[in-house]
């Protein structure tokens, strides 16, 4: 079959590789119909995620047709439609009855890689690196689903693919990232990252209550996005107005948000080019894994008592990080990989119900063999990109 | 098990100086030629910065042998001895100041001195150190989301220990409360011997020893406890270990990725995706599962082909991998 594959920093290949097999009795195969590339993968693609090997299947939002199902899969049969989440979850270990599916304390082979990093392990995910599994990705015409019993979601709808493939994961991510700020009627909620996680952190917000959504990026495209489709109340064009911290206390009359969601994760952009090389070239000779410019700001802007929410992703550690504003302030910071096996039902419902509809965030789609120029065209947000689908 | 001895401080002041010298002579050996009273030319330039990468090189192989870095520091004993050599031939060729030269062999012959005194001492071995001979002390312990009886059970049955005892070829019950073990051991060989459960305490404890004369040193024991709140039970598993080869074999396991604290590690978490998830969890990138040695070298993440690594090493164990309501029973004979 036909996949996206890694070969080497800046460049993924569509290649041939084995078609997938049952390897345990819980798995199912399924026959993707679409899938998309994640900000996430840029961070793969741009090497900045410990443990990717050349060869590497990419992918982990996908959706499509089970073809096969191993003995012990009761729930799933050839023919079913179902979207699959991309962490992999037991469904059995204390991590998952705790709903924490992507802390699974089974799905990753290589925990003992993840705890030398991170002090534990999390779940293996899709086609993310060695670290979280070295599971080959859904950007691909096929993958196996591990626990085929316990993630992948069975559509009875025929709500079409781009309507509900983004449960995999950017809308559930999004939402999460929303829903760990406790909003309150009238809180004001600012989202750094006019991506797809942080346009479903936005619209989640509006959904959650928030009385005023602000919404950060520097392109004006996905700023506009942000007030047509999520339902931002106000923008901030950072390289038109590069004190970020200072037009939030403006907008809040001073107090700042009463939560701040990071949806841009380890490869910010900041709008002084001093401040953005300094991360730069310590992230370029591997001295700090992340250039954290949005999570630093996020903090600083963020209101006394209020909670600061991370989604974007990071892989290893960072400096310049303002604990004292944290411990002072008396901030909470919440964060973690998205624990989509819990989201994606009510999600599913509120799609059905209209409340939203996440197409809106689409710009590219294109066929399996596009994969390369899907990736650069993300990566260098050419041609407005927002969001690529590809249809193997 | 040597990290609870104290750091010398001789040892650790020579490290110290090793790192700061070696960085004077990388950055600056124009400044170190002139203060050692040593004509100042590439050539010179060159020594210096050579013998600063030593030095940079012996301050990390120091510390990573502290607390006793006796081969790190009789390493350093050699160096002074080559430092002098050149310095005698710079000496011979009079290519500098000398009474600064002179000043410079005495410095490095006083270093040479504190070396080998540091060197010397570090070889002895202080006296709640492990000798050659002695066993080493493995701990492991995991959480399993099962009730204590059903997770003892499990273990207690000779069966099911091969499906996640990587290492553990076969075991066979002698019907006499002993067993017969073979365990895979680095470059294709194996280990064999017979053990004895020397305790059973159901739904708590098992000890088990490997029995006099079977050539092996094998003896440890595993906890079961009721893990907080519904958690289910936490697994405790000590034991001590003699490699095959003592210290050297030890060594060269650890080179095959077979370290012994980390293979128990490894066999608790396929333990317990066994007993939660009723089969090893297997990844293209790992698939045999969980193992150190997996961990250092992974295939690509893609799929298996037929015939790929996944069906060269089946473990026929893990496919039949008994759900724990079908374990067979701990009362049948022939258990260790």
């Amino acid at each position: 079959m036909k996949a996206t594959v890694y070969s080497g920093r800046n460049s993924v290949e569509a290649q041939e590789v084995p078609d997938p097999k049952i390897l345990n009795s819980r798995d199912a195969i399924v026959k993707i119909t679409s899938t998309a590339i994640c900000g996430s993968d840029l961070h793969l693609y741009d090497g900045y995620v410990p443990m990717v090997k050349k060869g590497d299947v990419f992918g982990h939002e996908f959706m499509g047709e089970v073809t096969d199902v191993g003995a012990d899969v009761e729930n799933l049969k050839p023919g079913d439609r179902v979207v699959v989440p991309f962490p992999i979850a037991c469904g059995a270990c204390n991590a998952c009855q705790s709903q924490l599916y992507s802390l699974c304390e089974n799905s990753n082979p290589n925990a003992g890689r993840a705890e030398k990093l991170w002090g534990h392990s999390i779940a293996g995910v899709f086609g993310y690196s060695h670290i979280l599994g070295g599971y080959p990705g859904g950007q691909a015409e096929a993958a196996r689903v591990p626990f085929a019993d316990v993630g992948p979601l069975k559509l009875e709808t025929d709500l079409p693919d781009e309507e509900v493939l983004f449960l995999s994961d950017v809308l559930p991510t999004g939402y999460m990232g929303a829903e760990m700020c406790d909003i309150q009627p009238g809180d004001i909620v600012a989202v750094w990252g006019a991506g797809p996680v942080g346009l479903f952190a936005a619209a989640s917000a509006k959904m959650l209550g928030a009385e005023r959504v602000i919404v950060i990026d520097r392109f004006e495209y996905r700023l506009r996005k942000a007030l047509s489709g999520a339902g931002a109340t106000d923008v901030i064009d950072y390289e038109a107005q590069p004190d970020v911290v200072e037009e939030l206390k403006e907008i809040t009359a001073g107090r700042g948000p009463d939560a701040c969601i990071d949806a841009v994760g380890l490869e910010a952009h900041h709008a002084h080019g001093m401040v953005h090389a300094y991360d730069r070239v310590k992230q370029a000779t591997r001295m700090e894994t992340e250039r954290p410019h949005a999570l630093r700001e996020a903090i600083l802007a963020c209101r006394n008592g209020g909670v600061v929410s991370v989604v974007g992703v990071y892989g290893g550690f960072l400096d310049k990080f303002p604990m004292g504003a944290v411990i002072n302030r008396g901030l909470t910071i919440r964060a973690g990989q998205c624990h989509v096996h819990k989201y994606m039902r009510p999600l599913l419902e509120r799609i059905e119900k209209g409340e939203i509809d996440p197409s809106f965030i689409v710009s590219h789609r294109m066929g399996l063999d596009e994969v390369s120029e899907g990736y650069e065209t993300f990566k260098h947000k050419q041609d407005e990109c927002v969001k690529v689908v590809l249809k193997p | 098990m040597e990290s609870g001895a104290p750091v010398d401080r001789l040892s650790r002041f020579l490290s110290a100086f090793s790192l700061a010298f070696g960085t004077a002579q990388l950055a600056a050996p124009n400044v170190v030629n002139r203060l050692a009273g040593i004509r100042d030319d590439p050539t010179s330039r060159l020594w210096q910065r050579l013998v600063g990468v030593r030095e940079v090189v012996a301050f990390a192989a120091i510390e990573a042998e502290q607390p006793r870095p006796r081969r790190a520091l009789w390493m350093r004993v050699a160096g002074d001895a080559k430092d002098l050599t050149l310095l005698a031939l710079a000496w011979r060729g009079r290519r500098a100041s000398t009474p600064r030269l002179a000043g410079a062999i005495a410095s490095v012959a006083g270093i040479a001195a504190l070396d080998a005194h540091a060197a010397a001492r570090a070889g002895r071995a202080p006296e709640n150190e492990r000798t050659e001979e002695e066993p080493m002390h493995v701990k492991a312990a995991i959480t399993v989301r099962k009730p204590r009886e059903e997770v003892y059970r499990f273990w207690r049955d000779l069966e099911n220990l091969p499906s996640f005892m990587n290492h553990v070829e076969s075991i066979e019950g002698n019907g006499n409360g002993r067993s017969h073990w073979k365990v895979k051991a680095p470059a294709g060989t194996h280990v064999e011997w017979d053990a004895e459960v020397v305790e059973d305490r159901p739904g708590e404890a098992l000890v088990w020893r490997a029995v006099e004369g079977s050539g092996v040193q094998n003896a440890g024991a595993v906890r079961f406890v009721d893990a907080p709140r519904d958690q289910g039970t936490e697994v405790h598993v000590e034991f001590d270990y003699g490699a095959p080869g003592g210290r050297l074999g030890e060594a060269v396991a650890k080179l095959f990725g077979e370290e012994p604290t980390q293979q128990a590690k490894d066999d608790l978490r396929r333990f317990k995706q066994v007993l939660e998830t009723g089969f090893v969890v297997r990844s293209e990138g790992s698939p045999e599962g969980s193992t150190a040695r997996r961990h250092l070298k992974q295939r690509p993440g893609q799929p298996v082909e037929d015939g790929g690594p996944g069906e060269q090493e089946p473990k026929p164990s893990i496919e039949r991998a008994p759900s724990v309501e079908s374990a067979p029973s701990a009362e049948e004979g022939d258990q260790s």
